[in-house]
């Protein structure tokens, strides 16, 4: 997702900066990102950097999150109208002749058709679509402007949208329209979700590229592979996520083996998961615990935890970390790369590593960017790629003085409303998301015993204006309906979501609130649209 | 075949005339002991260890009830954690006890026990300071805390069994209880030779090293093992170092030759070595009579220097070499194979002789 | 570049940049001060008064850990007379707490108890006063005890300063200060969000981590640093075991980033997951659809795998096989997973959940 709109746009996608940077920054711009209740850490640095450092701050949120009460302006747009609004600031910007010239002329390419696009997108008329105020807007495009280093941070607020790779490319438009790519304080930084999204791009568990983002289709790149692994590759790219579970239904995969993932819970329209699932001749799952995935699959294979085992992460600003074993695994359970080699081996296949450290040994060989990376160095403080010599001090921003591609892209690009926007019949917006103290699909976090004291089951935000109208007392339960599916929780009557948006957390099986998202899909990314969908509420 | 009897519903051997603690231990359970002194008779004075033995009346103590054929013992009952316990709040009321101040924190088998059985309330009030008999500070090596002695009689055994120097016993009764010398006097005007045995298995804080305080707490400290360097014993010895310093000595258990005990040297005489009249650079006398330091460069030239001239002049036989029975075996050993091969005489001999 | 400049420190010419604290210049060359309320990362506020130092031609004594240092400065950090000064500071903390170390969790990693020891207290010369304040242990993960409370502020500073969480304060100040939420509520009723650094930076037992009271005192404990399995920040924790277990899980200040030592309620309590019961610890097979699990032996569940995965292979071709890797899992594994889909199987249908 991330991966290919920054890839578009900067010929790299990831973090550009690094976390600590924005404690120092002049601005700071947060959109789709609730950092303080899923990122908390860097939610920390953010609000340090207001608090004691006089950074300014600028939320482009439809939910009035924590952050809000830091912002030096807070944009609540409607869900889905990302665009628009950076179109909107863009507008702003280059009307009044605030962009980086020197910049824009030096450094990218594509500037005019932006230009003649977003000249379109005039304060009034994005108010229409946003309903964001256009003096708020003007506001905004000045203070981001006007600020020497500016970091722009999101989430999946920005991806989780059929319109998520435009989003993404939005904001490195108005990154760059500013100059603020390549520059310590600056970038793009998208904050990923789970602790090690970043790691498993960066060593190719992707269908079209292996480690490294080197494409599957290229000769060069597969010849290399084929030598190294001594074997023959195929030049087809695979399918994505959503294509496989969708094949699974048509019968064109016949076998799908997952490594600690729960789809079951986490997809999209989990009715129809679920009997796509079912069509498989075979499903090997590993895993800690017997997920929901697991219960379908037809061979179980226990797991170690993070704890109980020696390897490396990559978190969301490339800094490659140790993860060690600090415990026995329980029973018989195995680390998940252990488990890999038995059964390659099984199939003729032989992998035969002794430990974690030989096998990132060998992602230094294929992967030039983490071939400066060894245990050793990683022994003090994590090494951010990257690092392509063991004298090299890895790279704490990328695109210095050069982008990756080479000159930075602009995209014009048009607003696009969501795929399912809220009707007569299901007029509240949904938006799902996470948190402070639960995780993903909540099979770690729901069993703890702290985070389940804090928040111990799903709740639907309501804003008293529609909980008054519709009758809906806090904590009282009630029914959530879509075009797929329904499920029933309790109450929590809050400002925090707009009156005619209902916002849900993913967390919890009891009510899993992928029987209502909507699978439409990001053209390119391939990313369902969980921040929008249209549904019913009812008392239960 | 040897004898079995039931612990906590498993079959268990042991040898007859074993006591229910050791013949667990074999099989795997660890019961908690506060006075059990191993090798000594046992007193069964703390009722730590206590267990439930199928058909007796009461709780036994498992240091000083011996395994009888088929006998059922239990060990985890709740019966027996609640008599423990009660018993751990009794010790512990018995005297006074904060170890903010006790150089046993951190090594002490009551706060062990504390820690174990979760009390955070004391359930009984402790003793009052005026019943206490005041603390012995009077001698330079041992420290006699009554506030914290809980009369388990370790010392009492470890003196008169394991040592034999029969210094201390077991003195006055009831509330009074004392652990006493001969005549109720202070250690260094009683038979005390401060071998420190005493110290050396004291559970809790009621006998402590007095060079040790403020030097260093258990967990700061590296402990490494060693041989003694005083007589031929060789009694083997941890040195507990903490910042490149001996903190304080204590005897390896289970180890020959020693067994867990050791002498007045061996525990208390370290102190030479941060002696201000050490030797710290080579010294080389001027033609005055006078030493002044020299660098290891200087001197060592000197030495060859010299050597190689007498050689020369007077023949090897002309050199003789003084080794050192308190050296290490590699020391000695270099040294006769550089009198014998560098010099090329048999001069060689050390203070064994005198 | 600001020049040096030079000091003397307990009769040791000392050369510093200039704005640093005697405290910083001191420790810089390895001169020990004893410090309760000073905490990197947080403004200096001078409250305890332990790292009282001398300086010349000063007219009272100087708290090293405000004080700037100024060229030429004669500091004495060790003299009869400034220890009895720390001594004196020291008991009056001490008779104004409850404080047994018997029964207290902190015991062995107390920092008021460390300079009790280091300063050779025996028993404070005030009668112990302490206020009776009731425990705040009404959640399962921090628990209040204030009356070992010493007032540093830590606590405060960490949440105001560090954390950004603004949900502690002084309340009543003078004699009945206390620290806490606003209203003197329990954590629980507060806006606390969980993060435990209060408890973290807490130097005495005010402040503990319930989960690990009674769990293994601290020199039981063996430390693990790993890298904590949320989100994607990657935050460096330290792992306390004991027995195969979580004890507690703590940040390290001296590991740098990407957290400086900082933790959220996730990474700091969320760690039970690892030995629950639910737990897989056997290979589960279901031999033919519709049956039930059973337990088998690793052999037979790599044999049972490898011939189907072949077969499917063999009738339906490589591309009828996909796998989904984890972005949970590390990068060894992510990398041993997609080679294995396409060297072994020979298909690129390999994705994981990152686009979710
Ligand atoms: S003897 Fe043990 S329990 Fe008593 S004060 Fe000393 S360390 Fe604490
Ligand atoms: S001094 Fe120590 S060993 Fe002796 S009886 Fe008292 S507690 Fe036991
Ligand atoms: S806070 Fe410190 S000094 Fe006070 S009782 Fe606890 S460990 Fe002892
Ligand atoms: S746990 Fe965190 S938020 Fe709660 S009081 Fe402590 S520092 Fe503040
Ligand atoms: S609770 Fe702890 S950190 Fe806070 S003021 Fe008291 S002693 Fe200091
Ligand atoms: S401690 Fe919290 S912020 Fe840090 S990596 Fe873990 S989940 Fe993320
Ligand atoms: S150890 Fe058995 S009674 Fe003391
Ligand atoms: S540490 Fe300096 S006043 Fe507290």
């Amino acid at each position: 997702m991330t991966v290919a709109g920054l890839a578009a746009t900067f010929g790299s996608g990831a973090m550009t900066n690094s976390i600590d940077e924005l404690e120092y920054t002049d601005l700071i711009l947060a959109t789709g990102t609730n950092t303080t209740e899923n990122h908390p850490v860097i939610g920390m640095k953010v609000k340090r950097a207001v608090r004691q450092h006089g950074t300014k701050l600028i939320v482009i949120d439809p939910r009035e999150i924590d952050l809000v009460k830091y912002a030096d302006i807070w944009l609540r747009q409607k869900p889905g109208t990302d665009v628009a609004v950076f179109n909107g600031l863009m507008n702003v910007i280059i009307a009044e002749g605030l962009y980086d010239k020197e910049y824009v002329a030096g450094r990218t390419e594509g500037f005019e058709a932006l230009k003649e696009v977003v000249a379109k997108y005039t304060p009034e008329a994005v108010e229409k679509i946003s309903g964001v105020p256009a003096e708020d807007l003007k506001k905004a495009a000045r203070l981001y402007a006007g600020a020497a280093r500016a970091s722009i941070i999101y989430a999946m607020g920005i991806t989780q949208h059929t319109t998520g790779t435009d989003n993404v490319k939005s904001t490195a438009n108005l990154a760059m329209l500013c100059g603020n790519v390549g520059i310590e304080g600056g970038g793009v930084n998208p904050l990923r979700g789970q602790n090690n999204v970043q790691g498993a791009c960066d060593m190719g568990a992707l269908p079209n590229v292996y480690p490294a983002y080197q494409p599957v289709a290229n000769d060069d790149v597969r010849k290399k592979f084929e030598a190294a692994w001594k074997a023959a590759l195929s030049a087809k790219p695979g399918l994505t996520l959503m294509e496989i579970m969708a094949a699974a239904g048509s019968g064109k995969v016949k076998a799908l083996y997952v490594m600690g993932e729960n789809p079951l819970l986490s997809d999209p329209d989990l009715q129809h998961v679920k009997k796509e699932l079912q069509k498989l001749e075979l499903m090997i799952v590993q895993d800690i615990f017997l997920t929901e995935t697991a219960q379908m699959a037809d061979v179980v294979l226990p797991a170690c935890a993070f704890a109980e085992k020696e390897g490396t992460f990559t978190n969301t600003e490339r800094r490659v970390q140790r993860v060690r074993k600090a415990l026995e695994p329980p029973g018989e359970a195995k680390a998940d790369w252990e488990i890999i080699c038995g059964i390659s081996g099984k199939m003729g296949y032989p992998m035969a590593y002794a430990s974690a450290r030989e096998i990132c040994e060998e992602v230094r060989t294929v992967t030039p960017s983490y071939a400066g990376i060894t245990y050793e160095r990683l022994e003090k403080e994590g090494l951010q790629w990257p690092c392509p010599t063991v004298s090299h001090a890895g790279t704490k921003f990328l695109h210095k003085d050069k982008f990756s591609r080479g000159l930075g892209l602009f995209t014009a690009l048009e607003h696009i409303p969501p795929n399912e926007l809220p009707d007569q019949e299901y007029p509240f917006l949904l938006s799902t998301g996470r948190v402070l103290y639960h995780y993903h699909t909540g099979t770690m976090t729901t069993r703890a015993r702290g985070p389940v004291e804090r928040c111990p089951e799903s709740l639907v935000e309501i804003h008293p204006e529609d909980a008054e109208r519709l009758g809906i007392a806090d904590g009282q339960k009630v029914k959530v309906t879509s075009r797929r599916g329904k499920v029933e929780a309790k109450a929590h009557i809050t400002e925090k979501s707009a009156p005619g948006s209902i916002f849900m957390n993913f967390h919890f099986n009891e009510a899993p609130v992928n029987f209502l998202t909507n699978p439409a899909l990001d053209p390119i990314g391939k990313i369902p649209e969980y921040k929008v969908c249209a549904v019913k509420l009812e008392a239960a | 075949m040897s004898d079995t009897f039931i612990l906590n519903g498993k079959e268990t051997p042991y040898t007859p005339g074993q006591m229910i603690l050791e013949a667990a231990k074999n099989g795997g359970i660890e019961i908690p002991t506060l006075c059990y002194l191993k090798g000594s008779t046992p007193t069964g004075a703390c009722r730590i260890c206590l267990v439930e033995v199928k058909g007796a009346r009461s709780l036994m103590a498992a240091c000083s009830t011996p395994v009888t054929p088929g006998m059922e013992v239990f060990t985890e009952t709740a019966l027996v954690h609640q008599a423990r316990k009660l018993n751990v709040e009794l010790l512990l009321s018995s005297g006074t006890h904060n170890c903010l101040v006790c150089e046993a924190n951190g090594n002490c088998r009551l706060q062990d026990l504390a820690y174990f059985y979760k009390i955070t309330d004391l359930r009984f009030e402790e003793k009052a300071a005026s019943d206490i008999y005041p603390k012995e500070d009077q001698n330079p090596l041992i420290v006699r805390d009554f506030s914290r002695c809980i009369l388990c009689g370790r010392c009492v055994q470890a003196c008169n069994e394991v040592m034999v120097n029969r210094a201390i016993s077991q003195g006055y009764r009831g509330k009074e209880s004392k652990i006493v010398t001969g005549g109720d006097l202070p250690y260094h005007e009683s038979e005390c030779v401060f071998c420190g045995q005493c110290v050396e298995v004291c559970p809790v804080g009621a006998l402590t090293e007095k060079k040790a305080k403020g030097l260093g707490r258990p967990w700061e400290i590296k402990k490494i093992r060693t041989t003694c360097p005083y007589c031929g014993v060789g009694c083997q010895q941890w040195l507990h170092v903490k910042d490149g310093k001996i903190v304080k000595v204590t005897a390896v258990e289970d180890a020959q030759p020693n067994q867990g005990r050791l002498c007045v040297k061996g525990r208390f005489a370290y102190d030479f070595i941060y002696s201000e009249e050490r030797l710290k650079t080579p010294l080389i006398r001027e033609a005055n009579g006078e030493f002044r330091e020299a660098s290891w460069d200087e001197a060592l030239d000197l030495v060859a220097e010299k050597f190689k001239e007498i050689i020369k002049k007077d023949g090897p036989d002309a050199i003789a070499g003084v080794s050192c029975a308190r050296s290490i075996n590699e020391d000695s050993y270099q040294m006769q194979k550089f009198f014998r091969a560098v010099i090329g005489t048999n001069n060689i001999d050390h203070c064994a002789r005198t | 570049m600001d020049k040096k400049i030079t000091v003397t420190i307990d009769g040791q010419e000392v050369s510093a940049d200039p704005g640093q604290t005697i405290l910083e210049a001191a420790r810089n060359q390895g001169i020990y001060i004893p410090t309760l309320c000073h905490y990197s990362r947080t403004t200096n506020v001078g409250a305890c008064r332990v790292c009282v130092v001398e300086v010349e031609n000063a007219r009272s004594y100087v708290a090293s850990c405000c004080a700037p240092i100024t060229p030429g400065m004669v500091i004495r950090t060790n003299t009869p007379a400034i220890r009895a000064a720390q001594r004196m500071i020291v008991e009056l903390m001490w008779s104004s707490g409850d404080h047994n170390c018997l029964t207290c969790e902190q015991n062995g990693a107390c920092e008021l108890q460390d300079l009790v020891y280091r300063l050779q207290i025996d028993k404070p010369r005030f009668p112990i006063e302490h206020p009776a304040y009731g425990p705040d242990s009404t959640n399962t993960m921090i628990t209040r005890d204030l009356n070992k409370c010493i007032l540093c502020g830590r606590c405060v500073r960490a949440c105001n300063e560090i954390q950004v969480n603004e949900v502690l304060d002084f309340a009543n100040r003078g004699s009945y200060a206390k620290v806490g939420p606003a209203f003197d509520a329990d954590y629980i009723d507060s806006a606390c969000v969980f993060c435990g650094e209060c408890a973290q930076v807490c130097p005495t037992g005010a402040i503990t981590f319930k989960q690990a009271k009674f769990a293994g005192r601290p020199w039981e404990l063996a430390k693990t640093r790993t890298t904590c399995a949320y989100c994607g920040v990657g935050c460096q924790i330290d792992l306390y075991t004991k027995d195969n277990k979580i004890v507690k899980v703590m940040g390290n200040r001296e590991y740098g980033q990407p957290n400086e030592g900082s933790l959220c309620v996730k990474g700091r309590f969320g760690m039970d997951f690892i030995s629950h019961p639910d737990r897989l610890t056997k290979p589960l097979i279901r031999r033919r659809k519709g049956e039930d699990f059973q337990e088998a032996a690793w052999d037979e569940a790599y044999a049972f795998i490898a011939e189907r995965l072949a077969a499917v292979k063999k009738e339906y071709g490589p591309d009828s096989i996909a796998g989904l890797s984890s972005a949970r899992c590390t990068n060894e594994e992510n990398y041993l997973f997609q080679k294995f889909l396409r060297g072994a199987i020979g298909t690129n249908n390999v994705d994981h959940c990152a686009r979710l």
